[in-house]
Parts: C-alpha cells; structure tokens; sequence
C-alpha cells in the first residue's frame, strides 16, 4: 500500500475515533443531567457554598468563604497549602458590598 | 482536479519515505508535540468541565452567606442579628446555619461537619420564617423532600451520615460508630445512621451531618450563637440591594452573594494561576524550541536534499508543499494523538496524571468522575495554537532554502 494511502487511512481511524469520543462526550452529559441535578439539589438542600476539592485547610476546603487575609496561616513555608492555593484567585470584582 | 491529487498524493509519498529516513528524530519528535498536545487538552478539558459543573451545581447555592468578622477573622453569628437582618425589606427568609471542621489526627484529615439545615435550632424556635417556594425552581419541590431517610424516621441526635470520601478512608459505613473528641476533652460516639452517595462527592466527599445538640456538645457553642445565616430575597434582582443593607445595618457582618461564588469557580483553574503558568509556559517554551530549531535553519541533509530536487527538476513550489505535508502530516498526527489520550485521560481514568497536584496536602480527596462537557470551540482553539504553528514554522525557512540555486544548495553542505 501506498504510503499516502496508509497516511489517509490513519487520519480516518483518528477522525473516527475523536468522532466516536465527541458522541461519547454528547451521550455522556445527556445521561448525567439526573445526577448533576441530584447534586445540584444536595446543594440546595445543605445549603452548600463550595465544590470538595482540596480538603487540607479551611481556606482552600470553603474558597468562596475564606477570609480575605489567609496568607501563610498555618505556618510561613505551607505557601498557601501549594499547589492548591495556586490553583484559584480571590474574586476582584466584587458587587457586594 | 485528479491530477492535482495525484501530484500531492505523490509528494506525501515523497514526504513520508523522506520522515522515515530520519525515524528516530521524526518519532522523538512526534513523541513530544503530542505529550504538550496532551497536557495542553488535558488542562482544557478538565478545566473547562470542572468549571461547567461547578456553575450548575453551584446554582443552587445560598442567595446571600451572611458571615461576622472580627478583626479580619470569621467570628460566630449571635442569633439575635437574624431578626435584625430578616427586619431589612425585600428579606423573603433568614435561617442560620451550623457547621464547622474536626481535624482528625488519626488519619490526618479535615471533615466539614454540618448540621442539615432543617435540624437547627433557630428554626425550630421559630426565629425563621417559612420558605417560599418558587413554582419556577425546578429544585423547590426537591427541597420540600426529607432530606434523608433511614428506617423512616429522620437525623436525631447521637447519630451522623458521613460522605463517601470518609467512609472510604476510615472504612466504616452504616451501623459504625465515629469517635469524636469534645472541645472539653470527652470523646463522643456518634452512630453512622447512612452514607452520602458516591456520584456525589464533588460536594459531599468530607461531609458529616449530624444533629445541632451533638454540633453544639462537641464543639462548645452556646444556643445564642451559630456559624452563619442565609438570606433569600424576595425580588432576585434585589440581592446586591440587600446584602448592601445588611453591611448598613450590621456593620461586622459580610455578606457573600452568590454571583461572588460562581465567580470564584469561574476563576478556579485559571491560566493565571501558579500551577497553570507553569504547565502553560512550559508548553509554550517547549514550542519556541520546536518553531527556533525549525526557523533557525535546516540541517545539511535536508539543504543538500532540496539542492537534489531542484536540480533533478523539482519547482520552489513542489518543495515547499512537499514541506507543508511534512509539518501537516507531523503536527495533524500529534494533535489527533494528543487529544484522544487527553480525552482518555480525563473522562475515563479521573485525571489520572493531574491527580498528586489537585490532591496536594489533602489526606482525603474526592474520587469523582467529570462529566464531559467538550465543545467545538476547544478544539478549535486547541488546533489554531498548535497545528498552524508547527506548519508555517516548518514553511517558512524552506522558502528561504528553496529559492536559492540548486548548486549552492549543494556546495554548502558539501554535497
């Protein structure tokens, strides 16, 4: 076989798959929609502020109810609990007051 | 038209067998332009997903937190200013809110206990009104469900449902009991009356629900105080309104609305940040290198290569499209490569190779699985800052080459 013909035949199976991928990601957010929604009624129903995801301290546990002074709490070097903290920002634009 | 497809069928056959010849250097190469492919994708579509779920699921958040400060630190919320605060016009309802953490020395981690919002006791001494439940809130009717359910009768106290990152951790479950070390020094044992579900844990994973008398015992927080309160306002429109009246009139308090925590998701993962700059700067150094090695000139088999084309008759043109095949065949086979194993790698393995960075310091992390919101306009954006680069830095200084005379092509490099 013609090595363009292999290379045609390549790009098709990686199209193919991407494709097949895509459909996966369609299908898949399709059949969450109930489980997203039992989440988002959980938090409705605990009356939760934040998302479980770095749990080691405080600030980074609950990001949208952290002091707005949390620099270096725990000891000088925890760096804002890296690379957690370096994960997120304070909000700037604030609308409350 | 079929001649122009033969022709450029031929150059790619042309093309490859010329890769080939240099397979190791053109495989490294592959290798690498897909790895940054993959970390590029990787941190687009976990990114982007984390912060789609977030936005939906954070939907449902408070309207307005109301927290007290003092001298810049959370302090607890006397439950005398929920009448102060549910006196503001436009306030539809105020509830307190109990809830606090229990570092656990055994296996190192921070729970989020918290008394379910039903359980407190300023509603059940009346000091809140009713809810108004809004016909065009899809969760309403959910929320006017019990919460959770065992044996039919609801959460008492001496009993608790944990998250499913605890009870993983710890290994216990329903019918266990959790120890507890009281602020003055007595454990308590609380029963594990049930378990959140697994599909929850991106917001339940460290959770403890208990009962407000045992919040109150086991951390020494007297009936007049809770941690905060919530506020829903009549008119939404009206939120930024209130919250200012409630800083007016309590002027210790600091309300965060709900805008504020989206936003604080939206800005989560952002470029911006520590971690981010770094994968990102390291993907882009990693390109200068590629566009510098491919622009600062071509290596003496490739000159004296071009010289031989041309002298057996190959146009400029011919070479520099037989030169874009090879950048198209190169940066199309990484890119297709890349964002398969970064799509793989996200929504089929849990983001397997982010997971030492998110889990950090946490002895407990979430196990959860993201749903995968991918969209055309990431792939685009994804094709645009590596395809097109590759390819008109692999064009650019072979018109250079190419143009210049076939002999002195060849003399230069020896040939």
């Amino acid at each position: 076989m013609r090595n363009s013909s292999l290379f045609f035949l390549w790009l098709t199976l990686d199209v193919m798959i991407l494709s097949v991928l895509l459909l996966h990601a369609v299908l898949t957010t399709h059949a969450q929609q109930t489980d997203l929604a039992d989440k988002a009624s959980l938090v409705k129903r605990l009356q939760l502020t934040d998302l479980c995801l770095f749990t080691e301290a405080r600030y980074t546990r609950h990001l949208s109810q952290a002091d707005l002074n949390t620099a270096f709490q725990d000891h000088p070097l925890s760096l804002e609990h890296f690379p957690s903290g370096s994960f997120t920002q304070p909000t700037l634009h604030s609308d409350s007051p | 038209m079929n001649v122009w497809i033969e022709k450029q069928r031929y150059l790619i056959d042309f093309t490859i067998s010329s890769l080939l010849r240099r397979k190791v250097k053109n495989i490294g190469l592959l290798c690498l332009y897909t790895l940054i492919v993959f970390i590029l994708a990787s941190t687009m579509f976990f990114t982007y997903s984390i912060k789609k779920e977030a936005a939906f699921i954070l939907q449902g958040s408070p309207e307005i937190v109301v927290q007290k400060i003092i001298a810049g630190r959370h302090d607890l919320f006397p439950v005398d200013y929920l009448q102060e605060i549910k006196a503001i016009r436009g306030v539809a309802n105020v509830e307190s809110r109990l809830w606090g953490y229990y570092y656990d020395s055994l296996v190192g981690a921070n729970y989020t206990l918290l008394v379910p919002p039903n359980q407190t006791e300023a509603q059940q001494t009346g000091r809140t009104t009713s809810v108004e439940i809004d016909s065009s809130d899809p969760h309403a009717l959910e929320a006017t469900k019990p919460l959770f359910e065992y044996d039919g009768t609801p959460l008492e106290a001496g009993t608790l449902i944990i998250g499913n990152g605890v009870a993983r951790m710890r290994n216990i479950g329903k019918g266990d009991f959790m120890p507890f070390m009281a602020f003055d020094g007595q454990i308590m044992n609380l029963k594990i009356v049930n378990t959140l579900s697994s599909s929850s844990e991106l917001v339940s994973s460290d959770l403890m629900l208990m009962h407000a008398d045992d919040f109150r015992k086991l951390f020494g927080i007297d009936n007049k105080f809770v941690t905060d309160a919530i506020v829903t306002v009549k008119n939404p429109s009206e939120v930024v309104m209130v919250a200012t009246k409630i800083k007016k009139r309590l002027h210790t308090a600091r309300p965060i609305i709900r805008d504020e925590i989206l936003r604080t998701y939206e800005s989560i993962f952002n470029w911006r940040g520590g971690m981010m700059i770094v994968i990102f700067s390291a993907a882009v150094l990693a390109f200068v290198i590629f566009a510098w090695d491919k622009a600062s000139g071509l290596s003496a088999d490739e000159r004296q290569e071009i010289g031989i084309l041309k002298a057996v008759g190959w146009e400029t043109s011919d070479v520099i499209q037989m030169k874009f095949w090879e950048g198209a065949i190169v940066s199309l086979s990484a890119f297709f490569n890349g964002v398969i194993l970064a799509y793989i790698h996200v929504f089929f393995t849990g983001s397997a190779v982010f997971e030492p960075a998110l889990k950090g310091w946490s002895a407990l992390y979430p196990n959860f699985k993201l749903t995968p919101f991918v969209n055309a306009e990431q792939l685009t954006t994804l094709f645009f800052l590596t395809v097109v680069p590759y390819t008109v830095a692999t064009i650019v200084p072979i018109w250079r080459a190419a143009t210049i005379d076939p002999d002195s092509a060849m003399r230069h490099t020896g040939g």
